[in-house]
């Protein structure tokens, strides 16, 4: 029981690594985004700025989904 | 508190400071996605911040100035001056007869004053070596990202008025 119990801990924190390197990719998009965006916003291609805004947004809503998706695995670990 | 502590009693210090200063610093994994998703947060309001300015800008409306006199300066001469605001400083290059290009004269790459250089006819960046046509304003050499924001000239009698700027 006590290995089984372990077993799932480990996959519940391979499964919170997994999530964590998305976020981080996620969150460099964004930083390439936003600086794209500016370069763009100084050299007065402004047409760039809707498109980076929305698919900024987009990932932000996927960081908050694996945020939450994060907490839940975090808490059914500590409940077991 | 008891005012007398006993002697045989823990030391004081291990009763204000009963967490490891390592044990302070340990950030977990929940912690550290919160950080990542509040990271993430903030450049989706930075992207949201240069759509608003890059409204803002669209409706930007430029005072007209004067610049120059017909003749005031000799073919190969320039002139400097600040356009739209005191602040942004410009050139004005006489680089023909008839020719006459005025940009702003921050370089595009780290913002470094650029001169004309009349044998090659071309305006340079001495900081890092960035030139730009002193026609079009675009980047010939080096490491500046995009050309010189253009001032728009309006011959108005015998003088030259700066009436709007073009980023592109």
């Amino acid at each position: 029981m006590a290995d089984r119990d372990f077993s799932k801990q480990r996959k519940g924190l391979v499964a919170m690594d997994g999530a964590m390197a998305l976020i981080v990719l996620l969150v460099i998009v964004q930083i390439w985004l936003l600086s794209a965006a500016l370069e763009g916003l100084l050299a007065g291609h402004t047409e760039t700025a809707l498109p980076a805004a929305i698919f900024s947004g987009l990932l932000f809503l996927c960081c908050v989904a694996l945020n939450s998706f994060v907490g839940r695995v975090d808490r059914e670990s500590r409940e077991e | 508190m008891p005012f007398f502590r006993k002697p045989d009693s823990e030391a004081l210090w291990k009763e204000e400071f009963s967490i490891h200063a390592a044990d302070e610093r340990y950030v977990s994994r929940r912690q550290f996605t919160k950080f990542l998703t509040l990271a993430s947060l903030g450049m989706f309001v930075g992207n949201l911040w240069i759509l608003a300015r890059s409204y803002f800008t669209r409706s930007a409306v430029f005072p007209r100035s004067m610049v120059a006199g017909i003749g005031e300066i000799p073919v190969g001469g320039v002139k400097l001056f600040a356009y739209p605001t005191a602040a942004d400083r410009c050139i004005l290059v006489r680089t023909a007869e008839n020719e006459y290009n005025a940009f702003s004269q921050k370089c595009t790459h780290l913002s470094c004053a650029v001169y004309y250089e009349k044998e090659t006819n071309r305006l340079a960046c001495p900081c890092h070596h960035g030139y730009f046509s002193a026609t079009d304003g675009s980047v010939l050499q080096g490491p500046p990202p995009r050309r010189l924001p253009r001032i728009l000239l309006e011959r108005q009698g015998q003088e030259f008025v700066a009436i709007g700027v073009k980023v592109r």
